[in-house]
């Protein structure tokens, strides 16, 4: 063995070779997370770690809100209850119809036997902050794991659908707007009851449908629900208006812009949608499945 | 020319790792805040600044693993692919740490370049990661961020020396 002197700094590895090494690291988390989904208990693990550094950082605006509240004016309280008053008594009759037409409903479906309507359960929770990546629209709300929170279930404010929980941790969500590249809604013309699908264009406030033929009936100011034959959303969620149709018969389908009807980007509270629906049974693989897991993006 | 433009060197006091510790938590608490509009585009990437910062200053107190590691939870807070800011964040620190003498040798003014090239490399690269795994290219204003991270190199680099500052003798006349 070769005599070599003893090292007078002890630096460890080469600032290159370490680099290489946690690059190799990055990479392979890189890759395992954007092609499979491994690695949510690792997440988890981080997400314990960030979670009061979020709080913390979310409260200075919680405790503003909270401080103007409290320096309302008298006259605008008072304001403001005459108006809801009036709003409680315009809903009331709506409401007690809504009442009779569900009953009805109920017996009509007795009668022609068919599947009742699942039940809606939801959550209230509140928007922490939008996630700060620019590329994606997400959310993050101060519900999680523990408040039975679970990944797919839909997310909807006081005037219709947001966009669908697509990440749990234990005390937050994060929920993926419908405005983001990539998040699909099957929906359902309110005025003729076509059906189509509802995609984000990752731009604020546009949505396109997909795959609609030249000459079907969409026109300007129609109102989509969502349909809920995917069996995530329930039916008949307000969600979009059409703004803009054009038919260009170079093109094989019909370039339909619609605009989100929710304040998909508004601060405030919002509403975890849980339905518990039996599906009915999945027909049976013809071939062998190549993939046991698939993602679990609505479709 | 004049090619002695580097400024006198002080003799600091050595930097204690909690005070370091302390400034990589208010960098992420920094981060944290809920960003919106206008503010969302120039906000500048505080940790990635003050990583880089001591990687500058300090080449041998903080390392890959702590820049890795707080890579890893901007990750988890951003809701971005895991791993993104791990890895843009170890290759900054490596910059600044095989460029700390050159950076070093510059006055605060002429840093501020330096500075502003090596975080819109960062920049860069998470951009490259994202396209890569099917993202859009969300706009020119995605790289602003550096250039408010650069004006703040400057103010950044004074308060975070002054606890190394050798105090007046009280003795000195």
């Amino acid at each position: 063995m070769e005599y070599q002197p003893p090292p007078f700094f002890k630096t460890g590895p080469s600032p290159l070779a370490r680099l290489l090494i946690f690059s190799l690291l990055s990479f392979v988390l890189l890759f395992t997370d954007a092609r499979f989904k491994y690695l949510e208990s690792l997440r988890h693990v981080f997400s314990v770690a960030v979670y009061p550094l979020q709080r913390i950082a979310t409260a200075p605006l919680a405790i503003a809100n909270r401080a103007s509240e409290f320096f309302v004016t008298h006259s605008s309280l008072r304001s403001e209850n005459a108006r809801l008053t009036q709003q409680i008594l315009g809903n009331t009759i709506l409401l007690q119809q809504h009442k009779s037409l569900l009953t009805e409903n109920v017996h009509l479906r007795e009668l022609f036997d068919a599947r009742e309507r699942t039940k809606i359960h939801s959550t209230l929770a509140e928007i922490l902050y939008a996630a700060r990546d620019p590329f994606t629209r997400k959310i993050i709300i101060d519900k999680g794991f523990q408040q039975d929170i679970r990944s797919g279930q839909p997310v909807i404010d006081h005037i219709g659908v947001i966009g669908q929980v697509t990440r749990v941790y234990p005390w937050l969500s994060e929920v993926t707007l419908i405005t983001d590249k990539g998040q699909v809604v099957p929906v359902q013309n309110m005025r003729n009851g076509l059906r189509s699908i509802l995609t984000g264009t990752g731009a604020d406030g546009v949505l396109e449908l997909k795959f609609i033929p030249l000459n079907a009936d969409f026109k300007n100011g129609d109102q989509l629900v969502t349909s809920g034959i995917d069996g995530v959303y329930p039916p008949g969620l307000p969600i979009a208006e059409v703004t803009d149709v054009e038919r260009n018969s170079a093109y094989l389908f019909a370039r339909i812009r619609c605009k989100p009807l929710a304040g998909v980007n508004n601060y405030g509270q919002v509403l975890v949608v849980r339905q518990d629906s039996e599906a009915p049974e999945r027909p049976a693989e013809e071939t062998k499945p190549q993939r046991s897991k698939k993602p679990k993006r609505s479709g | 020319m004049q090619f002695s433009a580097s400024p006198p060197q002080e003799i600091l006091l050595p930097v204690r790792p909690a005070f370091i510790a302390a400034t990589l938590v208010a960098a992420l608490l920094l981060n944290l805040l809920p960003w919106s509009g206008l503010l969302f585009w120039i906000k500048p990437d505080f940790v990635a600044l003050v990583v880089l910062y001591w990687c500058i200053h300090q080449p041998r107190k903080l390392g890959f693993t702590a820049a890795w590691l707080l890579g890893l939870m901007m990750d988890v807070a951003d809701g971005s692919l895991f791993g993104q800011h791990a890895l843009a964040y170890s290759i900054l620190a490596y910059a600044g740490i095989v460029l700390h003498r050159r950076v070093q040798g510059f006055t605060l003014t002429a840093q501020v370049l330096q500075v502003i090239m090596l975080l819109l490399f960062n920049d860069l690269i998470m951009l490259a990661i994202r396209m890569l795994a099917g993202g859009d290219f969300p706009g020119f204003q995605y790289f602003l961020g550096s250039f408010v991270a650069g004006l703040l190199w400057p103010p950044l680099s004074v308060m975070l020396k002054l606890p190394q500052r050798t105090r007046p003798d009280p003795d000195h006349v």
